[in-house]
């Protein structure tokens, strides 16, 4: 096992570098001319010489990313002109808030889409079933940012019963009660589109699993149904469901992209779509470089998970 | 709900076209969402001849006029422009960058896809790395990270949710094409002198057509649904050109004040979405083969049986086990076919009857209709009655049957790789069938199991027993289906042609086994197989079995010295002897001359 976790950790290397190679060039590909950018009025040929072997823009593309990968992984993401401060300090203080977010949301998502997906296989076809297939269904066609409002006006307006929006209150505050408390609303909101295709999938592997010969073994040994159901039958049916939450992690921290501008949560996702308009290219680079690394370390979390629960990978 | 995933009924024969377009009008939901979405397109269609204000004039004086006020269905927003033209505009906006993204993702990642799967070799890997690398990102970030490079504009978002949908239609299209360009009409076009591009334009692309229309209808839905999304963020539609995104993202402003806003665009967003996902699925239930063969459905814990069966009395009230004129079928498309028609036998304490017969006989439902152990659906008992030490099992409420099942009477099935639980432990297995019918401490129950692998035959029991089937042999899994059935001490073992998928040395050991352990604890077996010389070497009495039929029974040496029927006739001729090998063609050939004849 510890050698399988060292392989696969191994083999996250060419992705974070194909990684870092796309945003590079994504990055490489903005059109305009920084020095001109810089100099403005001041734009001598001289000068825009002199500034672009200062930037090291004179240099060819190769070699670029070399610098720019060393200066990265010495912790060194740039500076956010917008901000004026380190863009690794910036995007790791708002990656806290976006972690504690979309870790809350994939469990609620897994939770949530593995119960429903059960419930409606064991009772396909009843009503019940109808009802989780037309929930599910509404729930992968909603709008995520709407679905937000929505909540906001429901239960922050209407009801009063919880905060329209922020990770603590202004006044008073700052304990998990209040954390959780700002959390229920955006975290079930990003859950909601993941939740609908977790089930969906738990529920066509458990009507494939409760077909297996093996459940017919289990059901012959006189096992009453709920053993068969949830002991042998989800047991099998997981290992074919947790990649999908591997993924589903992608789709969280994307999504928390629409939440966190929704209900103003401090995240990452939030400052994306700021820095975007204020084009502060460094800041942004910076996020989606940590994000996605982060989704890719995700997947290796539901590797490891998967080959622990299925003994025929594991040797 | 349940019509999107239950199969549609199969039409009768026509062309390819028009019975996928009519299995497409079969399930009701997608015809549901092809109506919705089809009106919706209309609306769109119709907006420049609709009696509609403009959408983009201002009104100050009639600002975030309220739903249903006068001359604006939907009141108007913070502008005073009308939301009802404004929505049905957007529409237009948002339903053409969504499909116009689909399709422009169709393009690249179907031509990346039939690229490399027809290519293969270096071309390939290279590519799908590179499509890999896209799909490293998070859903909408890369998204946004084009956005970021190209700035904000509904172009530009069109080419960035496109761009990140690529990887879906390349990896779908790749499998396929992978598949295709070693078939063998792609072979003669190729021996036939075509060209590259023509053998994919005429061969290889209407064949992955339907890949590229589901992964397009299944795709399209989250396609308008991102577009929205960069729309609401203000990264797409900028002003004064808006889509529903951007609307309901302007309308946020007065969430508070005026909720209807940036309600009634999100709500068009949705409608839109959920008549394309309701139709999506429904195309891909009819383009994917897989799904529409109805393969599943959930079988229940114990075998249907019919209300109104007829309910045989017990002819052998001195037998352990007693079958009595069964019938059993299977419902498919509202069909119904038998496939035991009126089976009676008995089985005595301590004896071994083999059921015999070729593959499709009817034995193995025989066998499993016993405990009720035939899938429901589609399975069900029409007629007849079980009785076990004279109590109607048919008649036994759910529980009660359960409970029975591998205390009284316990199976032995046919491949022990597919019976055993791949993720348990062999040990767990053995543990869970004891545990199923009595209270033992964790520890007994280790023991205990530890010493019925041991019986068996598996060596090094306590270290084997936290070993998973993958890794015994067949014969060894095999060992510890026979210790799970033996676990409680049934009466009734069934066995279902238990050593069937063994090589034949090992074949042996297991009859022994089976036979030493019949004998040591006088239990009945019930021996279900299609071969003679197994019957020979282990059963008292022989039953065979045809068509669902018994058509024969009696001793087995009796049988197998005077055969009456022409079927065990032949069953028993099929077994090979040594040394005959040469003449045992010759031998059986004109047997099975006659027996084509014989049937239909």
């Amino acid at each position: 096992m510890p050698s399988y976790i060292l392989k696969r950790l191994l083999s996250m290397i060419p992705v974070l570098f194909g990684l870092s190679v796309i945003v590079f060039l994504v990055m490489a590909m903005i059109p305009g001319d920084p020095a001109i950018a810089i100099l403005g009025a001041y734009a001598t040929p001289e000068n825009v010489a002199r500034i672009n072997s200062d930037l090291g823009l004179d240099k060819p593309l190769v070699q670029q990313y070399f610098i720019w990968i060393g200066n990265v992984l010495q912790g060194d993401f740039g500076r956010s002109f917008a901000l004026n401060r380190p863009v690794l300090d910036e995007v790791l203080e708002r990656f806290r808030a976006t972690l504690v977010l979309a870790g809350v949301a994939l469990v609620l998502c897994s939770v949530i889409g593995l119960v429903a997906g059960v419930v409606s296989a064991v009772r396909q076809f009843g009503w019940v079933d109808k009802v989780i297939t037309f929930v599910v269904l509404a729930g992968i066609s909603v709008p995520s940012f709407w679905l937000g409002l929505i909540l906001i006006l429901l239960f922050a307006v209407k009801w009063r019963l919880l905060p329209a929006s922020g990770m603590y209150a202004v006044y008073g505050g700052g304990d998990l009660k209040d954390l959780l408390l700002h959390l229920i609303l955006p975290a079930f909101t990003l859950a909601v589109v993941a939740a609908g295709v977790i089930a969906r999938l738990t529920r066509a592997a458990m009507l494939e699993v409760l077909r297996q010969d093996f459940i017919r073994t289990a059901r012959a040994k006189g096992l009453p149904e709920r053993s068969v159901i949830y002991r042998h039958a989800f047991r099998a049916a997981l290992v074919s469901v947790i990649p999908v939450i591997g993924i589903q992690a992608g789709f969280v921290l994307g999504g928390a992209v629409y939440i966190e501008t929704v209900f103003q949560w401090p995240g990452v996702g939030a400052m994306l779509v700021k820095a975007i308009s204020t084009r502060d290219i460094l800041l942004v680079q910076g996020g989606v470089l940590v994000v996605a690394g982060s989704y890719v370390f995700f997947n290796l979390i539901a590797d490891v998970v998967q080959t622990m629960l299925d003994p025929r990978i594991r040797t | 709900m349940s019509d999107a995933l239950a199969t549609p009924s199969l039409p009768a024969a026509g062309s390819g076209r028009v019975s996928s377009w009519r299995l497409l009008f079969n399930n009701r939901l997608a015809t549901i969402g092809l109506c919705m979405l089809s009106a919706l397109v209309l609306m769109t269609l119709l907006a420049p001849i609709l009696p509609l204000p403009d959408p983009d004039a201002t009104a100050p004086a009639d600002r975030l006029q309220p739903l249903f006020s006068a001359g604006h269905i939907l009141g108007t927003d913070q502008l005073g422009r009308d939301i009802l033209s404004r929505l049905i505009w957007g529409s237009r906006v948002s339903m053409i960058v969504g499909f116009s993204a689909t399709l422009v993702a169709a393009a690249i990642g179907s031509t990346i896809g039939i690229v490399s799967g027809y290519a293969g070799g270096r071309t390939d890997n290279l590519m799908m790395r590179g499509i890999d690398m896209l799909m490293a990102f998070p859903y909408i970030l890369l998204a946004l990270a084009i956005v970021a490079v190209l700035g904000p504009g509904l172009m530009n978002a069109l080419y960035a949710i496109a761009v990140v949908n690529i990887p879906f239609f390349a990896r779908n299209v790749r499998g396929v094409t992978l598949g295709l360009s070693h078939r063998e009409f792609v072979d003669a076009a190729r021996l036939s002198g075509k060209g590259h591009l023509s053998i994919v334009l005429t061969e290889i692309l209407p064949n992955v057509l339907p890949v590229i229309v589901i992964t397009m209808s299944t795709t399209a839905g989250w396609m308008i649904l991102e577009t929205a999304g960069l729309s609401f963020l203000g990264l797409g539609a900028q002003p004064p050109q808006a889509d529903l995104g951007s609307m309901l993202g302007e309308g946020r402003a007065q969430l508070f004040t005026a909720p209807h806003v940036s309600v009634v665009p999100g709500v068009m967003i949705f409608l839109i979405v959920i008549s394309l996902n309701v139709l999506g699925d429904g195309i891909r239930d009819v383009l994917d083969p897989r799904l529409r063969s109805g393969a599943l459905l959930r079988p229940g814990p114990v075998t249907a049986v019919d209300p109104e069966r007829s309910r045989p009395k017990n002819g052998k009230p001195s037998a352990i086990l007693t079958v009595e004129g069964l019938e059993i079928g299977f419902t498919r498309n509202g069909r119904y076919s038998a496939a035991v028609k009126g089976v009676s036998l008995h089985l005595h304490p301590g004896e071994c009857l083999g059921l015999i017969g070729e593959s499709g006989s009817g034995k193995s439902v025989t066998a499993l209709s016993i405990m009720g152990l035939v899938s429901s659906p589609p399975g069900i008992i029409r007629n007849g009655a079980i009785y076990l030490h004279g109590e109607d099992v048919l008649s036994m409420p759910q529980t009660q049957l359960i409970s029975a099942r591998g205390s009284r009477v316990a199976y032995i099935f046919q491949d022990p790789l597919t019976t055993l639980h791949p993720m348990h432990s062999i040990g767990r297995q053995v543990a869970e069938a004891i545990a199923a019918h009595q209270t033992l401490s964790r520890q007994a129950l280790r023991e205990r199991s530890i010493a019925l692998l041991d019986r068996v035959g598996i060596p090094d029991a306590e270290k084997r027993a936290n070993h998973f089937p993958h890794q015994l042999s067949g014969g060894q899994r095999q060992r510890v289906g026979i210790a799970m059935a033996l676990a409680n001490d049934p009466d009734v073992i069934i066995a279902d042609e238990p050593t069937t998928a063994l090589d034949v040395t090992v074949q042996a050991q297991i009859l022994a086994l089976l036979r030493e352990l019949q004998r040591e604890r006088g239990m009945a077996l019930l021996f279900i197989t299609h071969d003679f010389g197994v019957v020979t070497e282990i059963c008292d009495r022989v039953a065979v079995m045809r068509d669902g039929h018994i058509v024969e029974t009696g001793k087995t040496q009796a049988v197998l010295g005077d055969p009456q029927h022409e079927y065990t006739k032949r069953l028993i001729a099929c077994v090979p002897e040594i040394g005959t090998g040469k003449s045992f063609l010759d031998r059986v050939a004109p047997i099975f001359a006659a027996d084509a004849e014989e049937r239909p």
